[in-house]
């Protein structure tokens, strides 16, 4: 099966039917061995036991912005080559991404208060995803405000591609600014900062973070396709009643002028 | 496993994400069945599409 056959809904389906429990029994492995993994790793000798938290709170940092990432490409896929499937990704994408982010944001606000001594501040790396997920729930009110999914992708792909110019702000926010934030210690020049008795566990929950958000993914994208299939056969069941009634009256009165006559 | 005196606050972590991740899973799972129970209940009035074929078949 090529990418093009997944143009079909249809066809999709079929795939997401064959596909969707190896996914879920794989993310609960996955996750299965990250949480074991995670609490068995040692104590930080600066964050003591909270460095457990990181174990959670960066992949979801991380999915935050992929997510929005993988919308801003099916916006492209909407607005450029109008795959049919691309808004059905975009739009099932939004709900699980702003989770992500709300996750986030929590768990960073709850490693803070130990840590730095506050649960917030308005710093450069915080303030930006704290909009990042203020742009996530823009979104899911524009799609549910516009009645015709056809109208609200465009908009809603406009949005997300400009919305994609936070992702690079929210990334480099603490090389560019002086933030409370601590600057990135996985992905960087010269290799990861950290020691691999924290690197693994947290390298596998990313992974296992990952898979859960395409097998979520994948499933709502199935639900946005039947809620279309229902949305086009209720407009056809609207427009047989319209049409058997504006019949049905147009017969009553042509029968009237016969008897008229 | 000693949590330490911040105990709570990993707890919380913990606890949080797997409530939102239950809750995002939980929320697929009912839509799907909504629409899926929508589809049938529109195919029982005899509303079918233009293929011919169900609105819940997936092969």
């Amino acid at each position: 099966m090529t990418l093009i056959d997944l143009a079909n809904p249809t066809r999709f389906l079929a795939l997401t039917a064959r596909v969707l429990p190896w996914l879920a029994a794989a993310t609960v492995i996955l996750l299965a061995i990250g949480l074991y993994q995670s609490a068995l790793a040692p104590d930080d000798y600066q964050q003591g036991a909270t460095v457990k938290i990181m174990f959670i709170h960066v992949p979801n940092a991380w999915l935050s912005m992929f997510v929005w990432g993988v919308m801003s490409i099916a916006s492209l896929g909407t607005l450029v080559w109008r795959h049919p499937l691309a808004d059905v990704a975009a739009k099932a994408a939004a709900p699980i991404g702003a989770a992500f982010t709300f996750l986030a944001l929590l768990t960073g606000s709850l490693w803070g208060r130990p840590m730095w001594g506050t649960y917030w501040e308005w710093d450069a790396r915080l303030t930006s995803v704290l909009i990042l997920f203020l742009m996530y729930l823009g979104l899911m009110a524009l799609w549910r405000a516009v009645d015709d999914p056809s109208r609200a992708a465009r908009a809603a792909a406009v949005l997300t591609l400009v919305g994609a110019i936070n992702l690079p702000i929210i990334k480099f926010s603490v090389d560019w600014w002086n933030t409370l934030h601590q600057p990135a210690s996985v992905m960087r020049m010269g290799g990861s900062a950290l020691d691999k008795s924290f690197l693994i566990p947290l390298l596998v929950m990313a992974i296992a973070f990952t898979l859960l958000f395409v097998t979520l993914h994948l499933a709502a994208m199935r639900n946005e396709i039947l809620r279309r299939r229902v949305r086009s056969l209720q407009m056809m069941q609207a427009s047989r009643i319209a049409f058997s009634s504006e019949s049905g009256s147009r017969g009553e009165s042509a029968s009237n002028e016969v008897g008229a006559a | 496993m000693s949590l330490g005196p911040y105990a709570a606050f990993i707890v919380t972590s913990y606890a949080a994400a797997a409530a939102v991740v239950a809750v995002l899973i939980g929320w697929i799972v009912l839509d799907y069945r909504s629409q899926t129970q929508r589809l049938r209940e529109l195919e029982e009035r005899g509303i079918t599409r233009r293929s011919g074929r169900s609105a819940t078949e997936l092969r």
